[in-house]
């Protein structure tokens, strides 16, 4: 396999301007993306590929995809070398298109350096002072917003549209803390009780004490091969099946949706290419920043109907042993870690200790042949990047 | 706790001079005229949130500036409770024009909010810097 004719550059454009006063960092990223796209003879809705580095403000490419209404990408890289992360880019680009990762790949760069002579980037800036930050900064930084109270927003939309209890988000906290009892690490080791978490102290309506995720230090690593190294090793196999991601965000806020997460297109996109069905998944490491993250990412990846999640986490159903769907066996970002807030790291590490038998034998899910890992990255309430992962025990 | 006493009654909250690029600079312009600013794109018709100078739905880049009444319904919110200052609440206002903006609700009282209810924006002085919309009760 390689990426030798697998792809075509069909699109290039070069901003005219060399002193740019009058228009903001994004708008030029944004303005050279319209550029090529005309160069190609292409719309922006045939984008589903984005690559973008350290010039891109914001977060990750998340504000750039927002700021552009790039609502098809599902596919998504923003490695950051310096000036050489472009070309970087097209080889990556390359490696996607050739895998089927996406078809119409898009790669910016931009930046203003003679109108910030104070420095890179671009925060609050003196008073008085324009800067050039993330597109969405000046318009949403203002008011507060941080993980709790964004995903407050999301509980809240939630039980409005659905009916979901605070006591059905509870139940997804304490499954999380009947796994965690095992784990000799875990930051929090008690079992919880329902009435434990909703009688928790409230920190952002309708999320209490107990339905955010724990936060710690520590981190994780993951090492990936061929097959034929695989083979070569001593360890059980646990074979990369499929994957699938997306941002989503506002994009110009018009049909605002806060209770659909990414899940609902990099789900799919994983589940087809692994050629498994949520039925097939014996295991599940599911993002748990909160608890209403969790009830959210099951019902887009298709574990139960959109708006009964409340019912599918309720009476244990999320507890190895006990439950249809065990989930987060290691306590998860609840219980166990959520190391420098961002946990998406050891839900593949537990999957892949399930895959191998090797979970504690408590909370070791019979037969783990199929697992599955996803991950929110960002806000619910605001601009995300999803990601999901399917894995096999390969005998 | 102390932290829960003597908190004011209707949220209000200290908010930080927003950053204010050459892109966003004629919204902040008119905000400090009282005046609540959308962005329009004239290709498409469509009305977008916040602001950009070309069009999030269709790429175009004729986008112009449209003062609007800064009516709408509350989408979703949450109050903050564990803040040093006093709860407050953020939210997304769906607007008449049809696009949705992040906000804090002002003027209520911590329990007195409801997805659906009717809200107009008003201007919140910060120090050093423009006043930012907030939006309270209509």
């Amino acid at each position: 396999m390689s990426i030798k004719g697998k792809a075509y550059i069909v699109g290039a454009y070069e901003h005219p301007l060399r002193d740019a006063p009058d228009k903001s960092t994004p708008q030029l990223h944004a303005e050279c993306a319209k550029g090529a796209l005309e160069d190609a003879g292409l719309s922006k809705d045939d984008i589903d590929g984005y690559f973008c580095a350290g010039d891109a403000p914001g977060f990750g490419a998340m504000s750039m995809i927002d700021y552009m209404g790039l609502r098809n990408v599902r596919h998504m890289d923003s490695t950051e070398t310096g000036g050489s992360s472009y070309l970087l880019h097209v080889g990556h680009a390359a490696q996607a298109i050739a895998e089927g990762k996406c078809k119409v790949a898009l790669v910016t760069l931009a930046g203003r350096p003679r109108q910030n002579k104070g420095g890179w980037g671009g925060g609050a800036g003196k008073p008085g002072q324009l800067t050039d930050g993330p597109p969405e900064a000046g318009y949403e930084n203002i008011y507060g917003g941080s993980t709790h109270n964004t995903y407050g927003m999301c509980a809240m939309r939630h039980m409005h549209e659905y009916g979901t209890t605070s006591e059905q988000l509870a139940w997804i906290k304490v499954a999380a803390s009947h796994h965690a009892q095992y784990n000799p690490n875990a930051f929090l080791k008690d079992v919880v009780t329902v009435e434990q978490v909703v009688n928790s102290r409230m920190i952002s309506d309708p999320l209490h004490l107990l339905d955010c995720c724990v936060v710690t230090d520590g981190g994780g690593a993951l090492i990936i091969t061929t097959p034929e190294i695989a083979r070569s090793l001593n360890r059980p196999k646990v074979k990369v099946m499929g994957a699938g991601e997306s941002p989503k965000g506002p994009m110009g806020g018009r049909n605002l949706d806060l209770t659909h997460s990414g899940a609902v297109w990099s789900g799919p996109i994983a589940f087809g290419e692994a050629g498994v069905t949520p039925a097939d998944i014996k295991y599940a490491s599911i993002y748990d920043s909160f608890t209403i993250t969790v009830l959210m990412q099951l019902e887009d990846l298709g574990f139960c109907k959109k708006g009964e999640g409340g019912k599918f986490v309720a009476d244990g159903n999320l507890i190895s042993g006990v439950g249809k769907l065990p989930f987060n066996t290691d306590g998860g970002g609840l219980c166990n870690n959520h190391p420098t807030n961002r946990g998406g790291i050891t839900k593949v590490i537990e999957a892949v200790r399930q895959l191998r038998g090797e979970a504690h034998p408590k909370v070791q899910v019979p037969n783990c042949d199929i697992a599955l890992a996803h991950g929110t990255g960002g806000s619910l309430g605001t601009r995300h990047g999803a990601a999901t992962l399917i894995m096999e025990r390969e005998a | 706790m102390s932290d829960v006493q003597d908190r004011p009654a209707n949220m209000t909250r200290n908010i930080p001079a927003p950053a204010v690029t050459i892109e966003s600079k004629p919204f902040w312009d008119a905000a400090t005229e009282g005046r609540f600013l959308i962005k329009r794109c004239t290709a498409c018709g469509e009305a977008h949130w916040y602001p950009r100078a070309l069009c999030p739905f269709c790429f175009s880049d004729e986008t112009v500036w449209e003062e609007s009444p800064g009516e709408g319904v509350i989408y979703s919110y949450s109050v903050m409770q564990r803040s040093p200052s006093g709860p407050y609440a953020i939210g997304y206002v769906t607007l008449k024009e049809g696009p949705a903006v992040l906000t804090n609700f002002v003027d209520v009282a911590p329990d007195g909010l409801s997805i659906g209810q009717k809200v107009k924006v008003k201007f919140q002085p910060t120090e050093n810097g423009p006043p930012v919309p907030v939006f309270a009760p209509a």
